[in-house]
């Protein structure tokens, strides 16, 4: 629906994109937008692809994103960025972490990897973050959701004060100075489009 | 207060608000979470039960001593569960009773699709349907009061994309509801075929109370928009057909049974055309048909498996959808795998050397149906491993010496397979159990079983001695191996298969997921050949060479567990750790 931004988080199982998306939640909520957050238990958490939908609006009704409908695509992996470009809209954006993991069968050299695909996810608008960089610079490698959640900042009107009170009410105590600040890392790579 | 819930905290909140103090459940994707939510709430008791049946038979104890009792379980649990439930429709109930069935419809975590809401026709069980978390809240709260006034107990179904989804509820406070006096009645609780025939008329009567009951409760809504076109559905399906069709006026069906039949004709009739759409099902389409109803077929067909969407429902209108690129034709596919560490992944490895015919069972270990271990020829249910492999020895008879494992899970087997190993003990059949026992029921999140003694509220209980119920139930010869040991996990199999008796192989490790030891990692040394031996693992952490074949270990996924290591034949696999 027009009024409901559809963000696509996607990855592979145990790259923590629930916590992420559970972020990004409680921040649409604390802006007094309607949001639901749809994620794939069981199974495929055992290092298979794994997608979780976060839908922001006024009114949000299905939890699930069809082919074209992503208006936001946030990668934690190439391979499965690439695999889940039928998911963005037109004119959508599309976050990708700098950060390849390959699958089972191309470590038992059963497939091989895509070529090129740097290229076809810049053709693509893809913007890449470097999130792991960005969260050994704020001081704690584990930080690097928060820091792909920063870059997804700045693509949502969604006031920047809200985010930060978000994450530090969330976060473990110890941690609060190196998530807020991959957050902020996040977002200002994504606003100088590196 | 407001929070952020997915429908199965929702429906433990419910539970929760309307004093229900008793909760039983097996683990089961998607429904596990709903109990662990429940258990840590205030003032209530709540346990893992060894399987669904046994979880509504004490739930139906409980009920019947007066109290209020919440039982979960996934679809499939509910087959497990079915033989008390038809029964519990006749004997009603104490206490309120609330059943929560929560199907996987696209089979994200399960070995089938199933509509819960046709056993709830066939039981005579009432189901509520919630379209979202802060419904399933409220459905799973008034249900309690319902299944009070009814006397029956009360379903609440499910899907995955109800279960998994977080939505915003308003949260509530605690309801008062004392225990209700225990009285014996035979007639009511004896369901011999005397009492039960009394008792089958009291559950006629009933459904027509509840068919008048559904004419004017609250949970169905007419939602009239468009004059013209007019969709009944409900569950998640509604919130796709609210997207796909928001124009449409909708009749949502929060009671899936009994329907609604008089509102059902009335909707029909306030719109030219009134659709059924419903996911992977015909539940409803038919009984809209039955009740006389008068309904279209979309233009285009509705999908008769999987999942649904906003998009395919537009398609079956022959409604545009977005635009998009077409699927990357070159993306390899990322099924998910054993972890690397995983205890089990050797038995599988040496099942396979041993080209023996495996029966498998449901948990993470199915995964080593998947190459290149490539182990595993059946999967069916909870158990069906020691059962299918001694009906496999029956067929191949005596003359045919081909080795015939199964291959069962702790948790598991305290599920069904205990009942399975019984029955091949006593009809005297031979063959090779193994049971991987990682001390833990892994695939639905670590949950407790009897095998490791953890309880779901943590309280104190007792490891079951797996070994010595194995020999008291008459199995001779019992084995207990360490995994991660290739040598032992071969010989030990190599013996099994070459004796006439029956040997169950109990090969224990801890989940890696449980302790998370970490070693050293290994490295792979200039001495590898490429010759890909430590790739027949199927380890996430080793890779191949394209061009030259020699491997490679990812430093950040390897946990030093040194299974590769004991496979490669030229010494080029070594502990960083120098070991």
């Amino acid at each position: 629906m027009g009024n409901v931004t559809t963000v696509l988080l996607c990855g592979v199982g145990g790259q923590g994109t629930i916590l992420a998306a559970d972020l990004l939640a409680r921040v649409a909520l604390a802006a007094g937008r309607d949001v639901k957050v749809s994620e794939i238990h069981g199974m495929a958490q055992r290092g298979g692809a794994v997608t979780t939908v976060v839908r922001v609006g006024s009114e949000v009704h299905s939890m699930v994103s069809d082919p074209g409908s992503a208006n936001i695509v946030m990668a934690f992996e190439t391979t499965e960025a690439l695999r889940n470009l039928p998911q963005l809209a037109e004119g959508g954006a599309l976050i990708v972490n700098n950060e390849t993991i390959k699958p089972l069968p191309v470590l038992t050299g059963r497939a091989s990897m895509p070529r090129n695909v740097r290229e076809r996810l810049t053709e693509a608008g893809g913007q890449f973050i470097e999130a792991s960089l960005i969260a050994r610079q704020a001081g704690n490698p584990k930080c690097a959701n928060v820091a792909l959640l920063g870059a997804l900042s700045a693509t949502l009107d969604i006031p920047e004060d809200i985010w930060l009170e978000v994450i530090a009410s969330r976060v473990p105590a110890k941690t609060i100075d190196a998530n807020l600040a991959a957050f902020r890392g996040g977002r200002e790579a994504m606003e100088r489009g590196e | 207060m407001r929070a952020l819930l997915s429908g199965n905290e929702a429906i433990a909140q419910g539970a929760w608000e309307a004093g229900c103090s008793i909760g039983v459940a097996y683990p089961g994707t998607p429904s596990t979470e709903t109990m662990e939510a429940f258990a840590a709430k205030d003032g209530v008791y709540a346990e893992w039960c060894t399987n669904e049946k046994v979880a509504v038979e004490v739930g139906l104890g409980a009920s019947a001593a007066g109290a209020r009792v919440l039982a979960t379980m996934k679809h499939v649990g509910v087959n497990v569960a079915a033989d008390p439930l038809f029964t519990a429709a006749y004997t009603g109930v104490g206490g309120g009773y609330v059943v929560l069935a929560a199907d996987d419809p696209g089979m994200y975590s399960s070995q089938n699709e199933q509509d819960s809401r046709y056993y709830a026709q066939a039981a005579k069980i009432p189901m509520l349907e919630p379209a979202d978390s802060a419904e399933a809240l409220a459905f799973a709260r008034d249900a309690f009061a319902l299944s009070e006034q009814f006397d029956v107990p009360f379903f609440l179904r499910s899907t995955v994309r109800i279960s998994h989804t977080r939505t915003p509820v308003e949260t509530g406070e605690r309801a008062n509801a004392p225990a209700k006096p225990y009285e014996k009645d035979a007639s009511k609780w004896v369901m011999m075929p005397a009492f039960a025939k009394g008792r089958r008329k009291v559950q006629l009567e009933r459904v027509r109370q509840l068919e008048e009951w559904v004419k004017t409760c609250p949970y169905n809504q007419a939602e009239q928009r468009s004059a013209e076109v007019g969709v009944i559905c409900s569950g998640a399906v509604y919130q796709h057909v609210r997207d796909a069709l928001p124009e449409a006026s909708v009749l949502k069906l929060g009671v899936v049974w009994p329907l609604p039949a008089r509102a059902m004709a009335r909707f029909a009739q306030s719109v030219e055309r009134c659709y059924v759409v419903e996911e992977g099902s015909t539940y409803l389409s038919e009984a809209v048909r039955a009740a006389g109803v008068e309904s279209l077929s979309t233009p285009s067909p509705l999908p008769v498996d999987g999942e649904l969407s906003p998009g395919l429902i537009r398609q079956a209108f022959d409604l545009p959808v977005a635009p998009h690129a077409a699927a990357a034709p070159d993306v390899p596919a990322r099924p998910p795998a054993l972890c690397p560490g995983c205890p089990h992944r050797l038995v599988f490895k040496e099942l396979s050397r041993a080209r023996a015919i495996v029966t498998g069972d449901i948990g993470c270990y199915t995964l080593g149906a998947l190459p290149p271990l490539s182990a595993m020829d059946t999967c069916v249910d909870m158990g069906a491993s020691v059962s299918m492999a001694h009906g496999m020895q029956l067929a191949f008879g005596d003359e045919d010496k081909r080795p015939i494992a199964a291959v069962i899970g702790d948790s598991t087997f305290g599920h069904s397979g205990l009942s399975s190993l019984v029955s091949t003990v006593y009809n005297q059949g031979s063959g090779v159990v193994c049971i991987l026992d990682n001390r833990t029921t892994a695939m639905t999140g670590r949950q407790g079983n009897p095998f490791n003694g953890v309880t779901l509220q943590n309280r104190p209980s007792r490891e079951m001695d797996l070994e010595a119920i194995v020999r008291a139930i008459g199995v001779d010869d019992v084995r207990t191996i360490n995994p991660h040991d290739a040598r032992a996990v071969r010989s030990a199999l190599k013996e099994a298969f070459a004796s006439d008796q029956l040997t169950v192989l109990i090969f224990r490790a801890p989940c890696v997921l449980l302790e998370r030891i970490v070693n050293p990692p290994f490295e792979v040394t200039g001495t590898c050949t490429g010759c890909g031996a430590c790739a027949t693992l199927g380890c996430p952490a080793i890779a191949r060479d394209n061009e030259t074949g020699t491997a490679s270990i990812d430093r950040a996924l390897c946990i030093g567990c040194g299974q590769c290591a004991q496979y490669c034949g030229f010494g080029a696999i070594v502990s960083e750790g120098g070991r």
